[in-house]
């Protein structure tokens, strides 16, 4: 490592030594010890409070931002460096949010100097917690046909219509919205970009339940919410490219995260010590040669993974790729938890009581129906690696 | 090792590429089954391929050889699986030599390797008793007499074995509970006495054969391997002959795989192109996917190999099961979406399933791979 990040490197361990809580030097037990902030947020503990207020007074919650609005102002190579040194305690990231991981790098694009001024440094510091307006019940995989009407009144915008699928409307302080501020244009060019407070007058937050019990998701109704013009990001029915360029980011970090599963039991061991072995074998055959496919794609996946991430070090960048990766990720861990419930036989079909957890496999199970849905559905995946990857016309 | 390829490999693989494409394509091929070639290759060709140094690349230089690694023998065969092109590629480069320079037996390796390198002799790998892939079922037998053994017994489903120059055979030294042990491989000279040999064309034009050998005196110089204890070299050369047909598969797969996507491009009915259909625009983007995945396992088990690894017989079942799905997925879509003309003889298509067909089933099909996958895994 050359000099100075080796000096870095030294400086960052001082530094977390210093100041990371022993508490917050082990992974989460489960999501809920994660720490999103905001203004709603209880926290855990002080070691939890102290580790938020430490990093985001440091900027290190959104280390490669510019130190002008608060950000760690690091480079490739520090931030690598900074998450080096965290593995290496264990230490936690200190907060969760979409400010950091989809509004940001939007408004540090698109937005002008009074917005990032204004917005960027209550995200660093965890002390607004955001929530994503795009969805509508007749807006889902064609996004753009959204209807969400935002009507100009001078000095401000009305707002009506609702979005659904919002995760943790409920919690939300502020929200990022896509609106509809020219109806005769064509669908793409009538789109705006606006942030408004969940407080505002006439905003009703209602709670989505799934198949698989409660969810983090929310429908979101408006009812003349007035947004001040300020607060609209970019051009004027020019927002249509923030939301591209906003989903670009949330596909991709779909993609690397909780796809590949290191660290978690193997299926097929899971089996054998559920169900058992004859002559060697796994006791059901059929069911056998179903897991030996499941694990030998499971095998492939990882490895190109692996060979995904020696190419983009290689310097090859991965563009629609990434729209395959979402794409057999999600459909292998369908496949995954399919598995699982089929070993457990009808230990798993309970969905109340303490033996098996309230049903929690029986949850996730269903849960993960959603994820070829999610993000982009599968279809739409595969149409995009249809066009952008294979040149197939349409 | 990071699973990208050097630029020295690149090279390798370009220079494949054009050669073949240029020397022998896939007509190349249909012209050997028209004239019937008895070889089922072109013996000049390979003159020329051993002038490239490809019968060479995996051999230690100490005998001659370039000592490139399975890597870049790996790229030539998938380069040879897009063309088609019949070579003794698996039968010699791969299957014989690596038989040869694992055994340990230095006097052979001085003998032929050398040779070898040069083109200029030919190995076959005789270890199949039946249809099935049993490579722990030895029911050929080698006696001791004097200071050599007696074989008795036949052999079948020998990749190219009417050419080779040598056998090396898999027989039955010592009888017991546990079949893997026991087995000695021997060298048997073409012209042995007592050896006969009957020939086959299989439906992709290729060439395999049986041997029927009766009282074949060998001496103990042509033992390769510990006496009784051949079946992990045996399992190893395999190993290796496994990851160089998935790799050929993987060049199958690709190849009629971008003719297909050529083809839709080019197709016109009800007044479009018939890539132009949701249903074959999600059918080719799965197919996509499954070829990356294959070349993923295809290139870890390539490195497996040149890195020595103990994972190699858990990636050479992934890889040798996983391109055989996937080729047999991108043969099968080639015709169907090609319609009626995927179906004549005159149009190229139809020789790539035919050569999946024979691939997938030698040295194990895709279904004893992943019994085999699952097995090693522990299940």
């Amino acid at each position: 490592m050359p000099d100075d990040q080796n000096t870095f490197a030294l400086e960052v361990r001082k530094w977390l030594a210093a100041n990371c809580p022993e508490e917050m030097r082990h992974p989460y037990g489960s999501e809920k010890d994660a720490c999103w902030g905001g203004r709603k947020f209880e926290f855990q503990s002080e070691a939890q409070r102290l580790w938020l207020e430490r990093m985001g007074a440091k900027g290190w919650t959104a280390p490669a931002w510019p130190r002008t609005y608060g950000g760690g102002g690091l480079d490739r190579e520090q931030v690598k460096i900074l998450k080096q040194e965290m593995a290496r305690i264990k230490a936690r990231p200190a907060l969760y949010s979409f400010g950091i991981s989809m509004l940001g790098p939007a408004l540090l694009k698109y937005g002008n100097a009074e917005q990032k001024q204004r917005f960027l440094p209550p995200i660093i510091r965890g002390e607004i917690r955001w929530c994503q307006g795009y969805s509508e019940p007749n807006a889902g995989s064609d996004l753009a046909s959204l209807q969400a009407p935002a009507l100009d009144m001078g000095d401000h915008y009305v707002l009506n219509g609702s979005k659904i699928w919002t995760s943790y409307g409920d919690f939300g302080d502020w929200m990022f919205c896509l609106v509809r501020t020219d109806p005769d244009a064509a669908k793409h060019q009538g789109i705006s970009f606006m942030l408004f407070d969940m407080q505002t007058p006439g905003i009703t937050i209602r709670p989505i339940k799934l198949i698989s019990g409660r969810s983090p998701f929310c429908e979101v109704f408006f009812e003349d919410v007035k947004i001040p013009k300020k607060q609209q990001v970019g051009e004027l029915n020019k927002g249509w490219s923030i939301a591209k360029y906003l989903l670009t980011h949330e596909r991709e970090m779909i993609s690397w995260s909780g796809l590949s599963q290191s660290g978690v039991k193997a299926v097929s061991e899971m089996a054998v010590d559920t169900i058992g072995t004859r002559d060697g074998l796994l006791a059901d055959p059929v069911l056998r040669a179903d897991i030996a496919r499941f694990e030998a794609d499971e095998m492939a996946f990882a490895l190109t993974i692996e060979r995904a991430r020696d190419e983009v070090k290689a310097g090859v960048s991965l563009g629609a790729v990434s729209s395959w990766f979402k794409y057999f990720g999600t459909e292998l861990n369908k496949r995954r938890y399919d598995l699982l419930m089929d070993i457990q036989g009808s230990d798993a079909l309970a969905w109340r009581g303490a033996p098996n957890n309230d049903g929690k496999l029986a949850r996730d199970w269903l849960r993960s129906r959603g994820n070829s849905i999610e993000g982009g559905t599968s279809e739409i995946q595969l149409n995009i690696v249809a066009k952008h990857i294979l040149g197939l016309p349409g | 090792m990071a699973l990208v390829f050097s630029e020295e490999q690149i090279m390798l693989r370009d220079a494949a590429k054009a050669f073949l494409a240029g020397r022998a394509p896939v007509s190349h091929l249909r012209q050997l089954r028209d004239d019937r070639v008895e070889q089922g290759y072109s013996p000049e060709l390979w003159t020329e391929m051993a002038g490239m140094g490809w019968a060479a690349i995996v051999i230690p230089e100490s005998w001659g050889g370039l000592d490139y690694g399975y890597t870049g023998l790996g790229l030539v065969l998938t380069e040879s699986g897009r063309t088609l092109t019949p070579s003794p590629l698996i039968s010699t480069t791969l299957l014989g030599t690596s038989a040869m320079t694992l055994s340990g037996n230095t006097v052979v390796c001085e003998q032929w390797l050398p040779q070898i390198a040069a083109g200029e002799k030919l190995l076959a790998l005789a270890f199949e008793e039946s249809s099935q892939h049993r490579p722990e079922s030895v029911s050929v037998s080698a006696e001791p007499k004097d200071d050599g053994y007696i074989i008795n017994g036949s052999k079948q489903a020998i990749i190219d074995g009417h050419t080779a120059d040598a056998f090396i055979v898999s027989t039955r030294t010592r009888s017991g509970e546990d079949l893997t042990e026991g087995i000695s491989l021997f060298l048997v000279a073409n012209d042995a006495a007592g050896l006969s040999v009957e020939n086959t064309e299989l439906l992709d034009n290729h060439r395999s054969c049986s041997i029927q050998m009766q009282n074949v005196l060998v001496n103990r110089g042509q033992l390769l391997g510990p006496l009784h204890g051949g079946y992990p070299i045996l399992q190893k050369v395999l190993d290796r002959g496994r990851v160089g047909m998935a790799a050929e598969m993987l060049g199958i797969a690709q190849e009629t795989f971008e003719r297909t996507m050529q083809y839709l491009q080019e197709r016109k009915q009800f007044g479009v192109p018939i890539g132009t259909f949701q249903a074959l625009q999600h059918r080719a983007a799965v197919l996509y996917g499954e070829i990356e995945l294959c070349k993923s396992c295809v290139l870890k088990a390539l490195q497996a190999i040149d890195e020595d690894s103990g994972d190699l017989p858990v990636l050479a079942s992934l890889a040798k099961a996983r391109c055989g799905q996937t080729a047999s997925l991108a043969t099968a879509e080639a015709i169907q979406m090609h319609g009626g003309i995927g179906m004549t003889d005159d149009f190229d298509i139809g020789f790539f399933i035919k050569r999946w067909r024979v691939l997938n089933q030698q040295l194990g099909d895709s279904r004893y791979h992943l019994n085999r996958f699952a097995r090693l895994r522990g299940y």
